[in-house]
């Protein structure tokens, strides 16, 4: 799609310009009719945000994403159904991204079956409007925690691990470094974080957990909009030399400051962990060396070696349609997120179809359906060479979330190196009953009754 | 040739007093309510309705308010996001706490929840001027986005900070659909844009507009500048109360404090320049110059990207889509200083002239 290192043939968009006039007002009755009908072709919105404080991680997901379904197309498509998508912008702004969601939703006599606008404002905003509309609304790795409990949210789904399952699995890979959990007892543990919703989600675990583990939890917010002013909070911490910092933030503009103002006071960069927002190379680079030894979580890790990373640059950007602008920036962690949830989509859309019909075009329930019946194996995982590049999960009816799990990597001032070879489990049973409290809470404030799972 | 004001007589204070003297006016002007009222919910896509109608009309409604302040009364404001934020989450409270509280009275209460924050932070007013005063409603916005996120009482204490807006029901009825809450949209900006305009050609206006033009020339002929000044605060940020309650209720569904931002308030700031200082109407054009322009450049570009087949760099293309807007906003201002109002303004002397121009 991007044409950066592929001079374009001046001929073929001369020709193009002419074509334009005349293909105007075919155009205006729909897209869609232009191109053959021939195949069945199954339409997804995808909203995305290229430009704005987020460009880094939205030109990889969202490339990532694109990579995966031209991928598929190139390999015969789901059963020999096509997919065909419509792009728009949201520049991360909430009302931008509603706005796309409506565009969107039809596309000629196409309808959207997913939005996964990667955004929490977003996924807030439009939650109502998706389920009346009958669309799956996406959170990957970000959004509200309790929306894991599928019976109150039946069409929001996290896919992987939330801001919970996060923050228990980060205080357990903590506990295991120092040798234990019980050695957890006495230390001290600063949340870092970005003074909004985002930064504010893993608190109610954090401080459910210092009194039991023992450990003495400081809070200190970072002021919005990007989380740069972070002097206070610097001298801070060098008053009170804790033994970990937790790095909650968005954007490589917080998390470069967080690391050269560590180097500044001399607090080992080997103590401190990053959400996983804080851990693809964009948000190190700019640090430079003073990055080197930062611990950052991961859902999907970053790297080259995995198969359907090495397949996808074989096919895809051998045949020149990739969508990164820099063929570098294949295997990086943002790009490797999108490709993650890229090849979930299509093991849905494979599931959903065995399920509704082969070959067919699906619609919002039956993609759901697919949803709550993605089962990702370990053998299966292999074989679509994920393996490594995601946990095994298994998603339910009840259980929208799915892994809850994270490994951790940490940069050596060239690259991420993955220090947990197995994934990082979180306390499953707590989190799961945080959100189950959370989501009921929730389900009595706004008169909603929940769905009655089978058991 | 056909817009002129022979043959239009008034023969009584009433028929003088009336917004439009022309009758060719009023005509034009009930076809568009006809039109906006029966036809558009009835033909338009949900994508209209809830992208482009809903949003233009809550932010002309903020623009007004914005409006009352800026271009009537002289002060420079730059808390007007605040001020819907304030509406917003105090329609969710006074929903969430008083049982059986109906949405219309909680619009209400919220407006004037506002106007009271609004009259607490216009006092520098009385002080400061110009530029200071833009720095101390600054503080305003700032605050209280502030105080909303960090009080966790505001947001009934939700763990990510975010309030969910109630279903909007009115003596029974659930206002739901797109084109439903277009209809309660239109409804509560028309009849306010009608009191604002009322309030702008009545003493009340011609009070605000004398403290603009000189404030001790004002209080010489005996405008008290103290009750006027606060009433313009206080009606400012009824308008912006009201705008952002409708904002979270009939457009967002669910809104964080961050929603309004400083970049917000800037954006209505603009809507009212590029609109027309002191015109209703600008309200109206400035807001969907800032609102429209980026979303028809976006489907623009998307469309030369279908018809020609030639597949730009997304990045690139968005990047220049902003700077298009940018360009566009430059020439404008250029073009016509005092907004598009006057180009409105303009046209219509023009027309009245046609097609025999002397």
């Amino acid at each position: 799609m991007s044409d950066i290192g592929h001079p374009r043939n001046p001929t073929r968009r001369a020709a193009a310009r002419t074509m334009a006039v005349g293909a105007a007002a075919a155009a205006l009755v729909g897209a869609p009719m232009l191109s053959a009908q021939a195949r069945a072709q199954q339409y997804i919105g995808l909203p995305s945000y290229r430009v704005g404080p987020f460009a880094a991680a939205g030109t990889g997901v969202f490339g990532g994403i694109i990579d995966v379904m031209t991928y598929t197309n190139m390999t015969g498509g789901i059963n020999g159904v096509e997919l065909i998508w419509q792009e728009c912008e949201t520049e991360y702004i909430p009302a931008r991204g509603i706005e796309c969601y409506h565009r969107l939703l039809t596309w000629g006599a196409h309808r959207n079956i997913i939005f996964n606008p990667g955004s929490t404002p977003m996924v807030y905003a439009l939650k109502a409007r998706a389920a009346a509309d009958r669309v799956v609304l996406l959170q990957v790795g970000l959004g509200r925690s309790d929306a894991a409990d599928g019976r109150v949210f039946p069409w929001l789904f996290d896919l992987l691990t939330n801001y919970w399952s996060g923050a228990s699995a980060m205080i357990n890979w903590i506990g295991a470094r120092a040798g234990g959990m019980e050695r957890l007892r006495g230390k001290k543990i600063v949340h870092l974080y970005l003074d909004n919703a985002f930064g504010r989600e893993p608190l109610p675990v954090f401080r459910a957990l210092a009194p039991r583990l023992g450990y003495t939890l400081i809070e200190l917010p970072v002021a919005l909009p990007a989380g740069l002013e972070q002097g206070a909070q610097w001298t801070r911490i060098r008053a009170e030399r804790p033994d970990w910092v937790i790095l909650w933030g968005f954007g490589p503009g917080m998390s470069s400051t967080a690391l050269t103002s560590a180097a500044r006071v001399g607090y080992p960069r080997e103590q401190m962990l990053g959400i996983w927002w804080q851990g693809a190379e964009e948000d190190v680079v700019p640090a430079g060396p003073a990055a080197r030894g930062y611990y950052a979580t991961a859902i999907t890790p970053g790297g080259r070696d995995f198969g359907i990373v090495r397949e996808i640059e074989r096919v895809v950007y051998g045949a020149g349609r990739g969508n990164l602008g820099d063929r570098a920036r294949i295997g990086s962690v943002y790009w490797n997120h999108g490709v993650v949830v890229g090849s979930a989509w299509m093991e849905v859309l494979r599931i959903a179809q065995a399920r509704f019909g082969r070959g067919q075009v699906l619609d919002g329930e039956q993609v759901r359906w697919g949803f709550e019946n993605l089962n990702l194996t370990e053998a299966r995982l292999r074989e679509l060479g994920l393996h490594g590049l995601m946990p095994p999960m298994r998603l339910s009816c009840a259980d929208h979330e799915g892994a809850g799990v994270i490994k951790v990597m940490q940069w050596d001032g060239a690259r991420w190196n993955i220090v947990t070879p197995e994934w990082v489990s979180s306390d499953r049973a707590m989190v799961r009953a945080m959100v189950e409290e959370s989501a009921a809470r929730f389900a009595r404030e706004n008169n909603i009754t929940p769905r009655v799972c089978p058991t | 040739m056909f817009y002129r004001e022979t043959g239009n007589f008034r023969a009584s204070y009433a028929q003088d007093a009336r917004i439009f003297p022309l009758a060719l006016d009023r005509t034009a002007l009930l076809v568009l309510l006809a039109l906006a009222v029966i036809v558009v919910p009835s033909v338009a896509s949900p994508w209209l309705l809830m992208a482009i109608l809903i949003p233009w009309l809550i932010l002309s409604l903020a623009a007004m308010g914005q409006n009352i302040i800026t271009g009537y009364t002289g002060q420079l404001s730059i808390g007007s996001a605040g001020f819907m934020a304030v509406g917003a989450f105090a329609c969710f409270n006074f929903m969430l706490r008083i049982e059986g509280m109906p949405f219309l009275l909680a619009v209400l209460l919220a407006g004037l929840t506002t106007a009271a924050v609004g009259v607490a932070f216009g006092l520098p007013s009385l002080r400061v001027r110009g530029l200071y005063l833009a720095v101390t409603t600054l503080a305003a916005q700032f605050f209280i986005v502030w105080a909303l996120e960090n009080v966790g009482w505001f947001t009934n204490y939700d763990p990510a900070g975010v309030m969910t807006a109630q279903p909007m029901i009115i003596l029974g009825y659930h206002f739901d659909t797109p084109a439903e809450k277009y209809l309660l949209v239109l409804a509560i900006v028309g009849g306010l844009a009608l009191a604002a305009k009322n309030m702008a050609r009545s003493n009340i206006g011609r009070s605000w507009m004398a403290v603009r033009d000189m404030d001790v020339a004002a209080e010489v002929v005996g405008f008290r500048l103290v009750r006027t000044k606060l009433l313009a605060f206080a009606i400012s940020s009824f308008y912006c109360g009201v705008a952002g309650a409708l904002f979270a209720f009939a457009y967002l569904g669910a809104v964080e404090p961050t929603t309004f931002s400083i970049l917000l308030s800037f954006q209505i700031l603009f809507m009212v320049i590029i609109g027309g200082l002191a015109t209703i109407l600008g309200s109206f054009l400035g807001a969907g110059f800032i609102l429209l322009l980026p979303i028809f450049l976006a489907i623009f570009f998307g469309f030369v990207t279908g018809v020609t087949g030639v597949a730009y760099d997304r990045a690139l293309l968005s990047a220049f889509e902003v700077l298009l807007f940018g360009a566009f906003i430059i020439f404008f201002v250029i073009v016509e200083p005092h907004g598009l109002a006057r180009l409105w303004q303009v046209t219509k002397e023009r027309l009245r002239l046609w097609p025999f121009p002397h």
